[in-house]
């Protein structure tokens, strides 16, 4: 079983996801790439999972899958409604929490 | 019963707090509560008496000791204050006589105060004077006997204002406390000086009687020290006991209820100045040269008291007022007889006057309470009541010729001995004194007599006897005023026995050994002599009222016709304006500038010291609050804060509300410390 061709492919998707976390203003793409992240972990999770025969693996990235789909959900509404206040949803405009 | 004496005074003090406490739920709204206590204090007494007679039938040589029993009562740096009682027959006599009054009174008073609005509180008050009284008289010591001084004055204030709602009344129930008060202030002194005497006689602080006695007669002891004692206290007599110039209280002290004047105000606490004289004799014969003759100031008081007091008994309206001059006067007796070296006289007046001037207060109070309507004036409201009221006349009449001292009646024999004692003891001015105040004596009783009793009813009541609680006191005090003076008749010579000089040094010896014990003391013999010119010149001063009033004889309406005559009524009639003396002049004069002194007092010493304290504490205050409040407390709490806001400050700008920053942080945390872990990996 090849396991580095994964683990290869995973890791090339999670340093996707946090350049578009960190480079991304737009809030959508921001969260896009935050699932790419998640799905990066998936990857190593289903393939550590095959590779040592062990189905906890494969539970786990269905926890994951599913926890995400709530949190796209979540972060998808609060884009939503800073777009509804500030007419876009450009991250950088969101600094209310300013210190 | 005689070593357990200090229950007599017990009893009406514990009397007078259950009459307070329960007297107004009781049946008889307490009176029966004081009666009781009184009736068990009388009974002891005689008890006590008859211990004290009972104890002379195996006298031996040295004589009978007095009784006494002390206790430490408190300490302070070393000095130690006994209190106790001393029983010797000057006391038993006095506990006899405080407790046998005192218990009439309480009787009389039943039917006298009946209906009254305060009567439980007026039995509550006899009950505390006469627990007061006796504490007086068992104590023996000398800071004892103030308290109890102190407390008949209170008391005697009490009563004298019971009808405190008329103005008068409470006005000389100020005046009886304020003057007897100045009095108070020498004895204050004298007993101070009565300690500093013992100590310097003996080397040890002491206030018992005895002991103090034994100093003034030692001679151990400087004259000027004993002198200047002797003044004190004698300034104290002259207070309590009415002398001039401080007797203007007395007269003024009638308007409280008449069995109050008859038992504090005649036999009892007027007499305690008498009492102190006699018990700390030892300092007055040492002090006033007693022994020596001529004039000492403490018979002059004496003297002078007898003559104004008996001549301004003439004057008077107010059969009340009469009996109080004439109380003043016989008190004057007293005192000059004490001044004359005539002790074992004194006190024997002392003990029959108690009898008839109580009998005589009681038959005025009969009379006002059932034949002139509550009113105590003779001119207006009285007058031929002897139809009306026999029983109370009999006793009257017995009651006015004791006192003008006609024989065998108790008060003849009491003048009589005061008399010769002057005469023997080469006090010849006081013997000429003493008569011509035996004559004013019976002459005033005449003219009170006559007015109250004889001619014709001017009164609108309707006069009646009076009930049974007001006469049968009445009778049994006419017995005792007949008889009493038998005891010291020639050739019974009792009362002298028991009683005599000698119990000033705590032991009675027999009358002829006193010269012992008081240097050149001589004990009076009867005098046949003197007793028929005394009793002779009363005889005249009864028949020259008798003329005057009876026999409508005499220069009537002198008053009218002479102006010098009118000039001397008016003198007596404003009492010698020794009244407008102190009221006006002394108190006048005094007042004023007490009060500007006081003023500049106030404003210069006591504001003073309040401003200073004030200013003292707002400086303190303003420290406190720069220094401690401002710098310290809210300095260390400011810059707590200060230092939290510059780290607050420092740390701010991480908290740029930049979700990608964050982001970056986040991940370059975890970068670092994957890198870190892939080291230590690889190192290790």
């Amino acid at each position: 079983m090849m396991l580095n061709q994964f683990l290869i492919l995973s890791a090339f998707l999670f340093c996707t996801g946090i350049y578009g976390v960190l480079a991304r203003r737009n809030g959508v793409l921001v969260l896009m790439s935050v699932e790419l992240m998640l799905n990066a972990v998936n990857i190593n999770l289903v393939a550590f999972s095959a590779f040592r025969a062990s189905v906890e693996g494969q539970v786990f990235a269905l926890f994951v899958i599913t926890i995400a789909a709530a949190e796209v959900g979540i972060g998808l509404a609060i884009v939503l409604l800073i777009y509804r206040n500030s007419r876009n949803s450009d991250l950088d405009n969101i600094d209310q929490l300013k210190g | 019963m005689i070593d357990y004496a200090w229950v007599i005074p017990l009893v009406p003090a514990i009397s007078f707090v259950l009459i307070l406490f329960f007297g107004k739920r009781m049946k008889y709204k307490g009176a029966e509560i004081g009666i009781a206590a009184v009736g068990a204090s009388f009974v002891m007494a005689c008890i006590v008496a008859g211990q004290w007679i009972a104890k002379f039938h195996h006298a031996p040589e040295t004589g009978v000791k007095a009784v006494t029993h002390a206790g430490l009562w408190w300490q302070n740096g070393g000095q130690k204050i006994t209190a106790g009682i001393q029983i010797d027959g000057l006391a038993a006599m006095m506990m006899f006589v405080v407790t046998l009054i005192s218990l009439l009174v309480h009787i009389y008073s039943t039917a006298y105060m009946h209906d009254d609005r305060r009567y439980t509180y007026y039995f509550a008050a006899l009950s505390l004077f006469t627990a007061s009284m006796l504490l007086l008289v068992v104590a023996d010591n000398t800071l004892l006997m103030l308290c109890g001084w102190e407390l008949v004055g209170l008391c005697s204030f009490m009563l004298i204002g019971h009808w405190w709602e008329e103005e008068p009344n409470s006005n000389a129930a100020l005046k009886a406390f304020f003057t007897t008060r100045t009095g108070d202030v020498g004895l204050l002194i004298g007993v101070v000086l009565t300690w500093f005497m013992v100590k310097a006689a003996t080397g040890r602080g002491s206030f018992n009687i005895v002991a103090v006695n034994k100093a003034a007669l030692g001679g151990k002891v400087s004259h000027t020290l004993v002198l200047v004692c002797a003044s004190g206290l004698l300034i104290a007599i002259i207070g309590k006991s009415g002398q001039f110039p401080l007797h203007t209280w007395l007269p003024d002290a009638m308007a409280g209820p008449t069995p109050v004047s008859a038992l504090i105000h005649a036999a009892t606490m007027v007499v305690a100045g008498v009492y102190l004289g006699a018990r700390l004799y030892g300092i007055f014969w040492s002090g006033f040269s007693i022994g020596h003759g001529g004039v000492n100031v403490m018979a002059a008081i004496g003297g002078i008291t007898i003559i104004i007091g008996a001549v301004l008994a003439f004057v008077q309206r107010d059969i009340k007022k009469v009996l109080a001059y004439s109380t003043i006067s016989q008190l004057g007796y007293m005192v000059m007889a004490l001044g004359v070296g005539a002790w074992t006289a004194a006190i024997f007046h002392l003990f029959t006057h108690a009898f008839f001037k109580a009998l005589l207060f009681l038959g005025a109070g009969s009379v006002s309470h059932s034949g002139s309507h509550h009113s105590f004036d003779m001119k207006e409201d009285m007058g031929g009541l002897r139809k009306y009221m026999p029983q109370t006349f009999t006793t009257f009449v017995i009651g006015a010729i004791a006192l003008a001292g006609i024989f065998p009646l108790a008060g003849f024999w009491s003048k009589d001995e005061i008399l010769v004692t002057a005469n023997q003891g080469s006090y010849d001015v006081f013997l000429y004194v003493g008569l011509v105040g035996a004559f004013l004596t019976a002459a005033y009783m005449t003219r009170c007599v006559y007015l109250t009793f004889f001619g014709e009813y001017r009164g609108h009541g309707h006069p009646h006897e009076s009930p049974p609680a007001i006469t049968v006191p009445l009778w049994i005090l006419a017995f005792f005023a007949v008889v009493a003076g038998i005891l010291n008749a020639p050739h019974v010579d009792l009362f002298k026995k028991w009683i005599n000089p000698s119990s000033v040094v705590g032991r009675t010896v027999d009358p002829e050994l006193i010269h012992h014990i008081f240097a050149r003391f001589t004990e009076p013999t009867f005098d046949t002599t003197a007793a028929t010119i005394s009793v002779l010149i009363a005889l005249v001063g009864i028949a020259i009222g008798a003329l005057y009033y009876f026999g409508d004889k005499g220069p009537h309406g002198l008053t009218q016709r002479s102006g010098a005559a009118k000039v001397g009524y008016t003198f007596l009639e404003n009492k010698y304006y020794l009244d407008h003396l102190y009221t006006d002049v002394i108190v006048g004069g005094v007042k004023g500038p007490i009060a500007n002194a006081s003023y500049w007092v106030n404003q210069h010493v006591i504001d003073g010291v309040v401003n200073g304290a004030g200013k003292g504490t707002s400086l303190l205050a303003n420290f406190t609050y720069d220094v401690l409040d401002r710098k310290v407390v809210d300095g260390a709490i400011n810059e707590t804060a200060n230092a939290t806001g510059w780290v607050g400050g420092r740390f701010r700008g991480l908290q740029s509300g930049k979700v990608q920053q964050y982001a970056l942080v986040l991940f370059g945390a975890v970068g670092l410390a994957s890198f870190v872990l892939a080291l230590v990996y690889v190192v290790s």
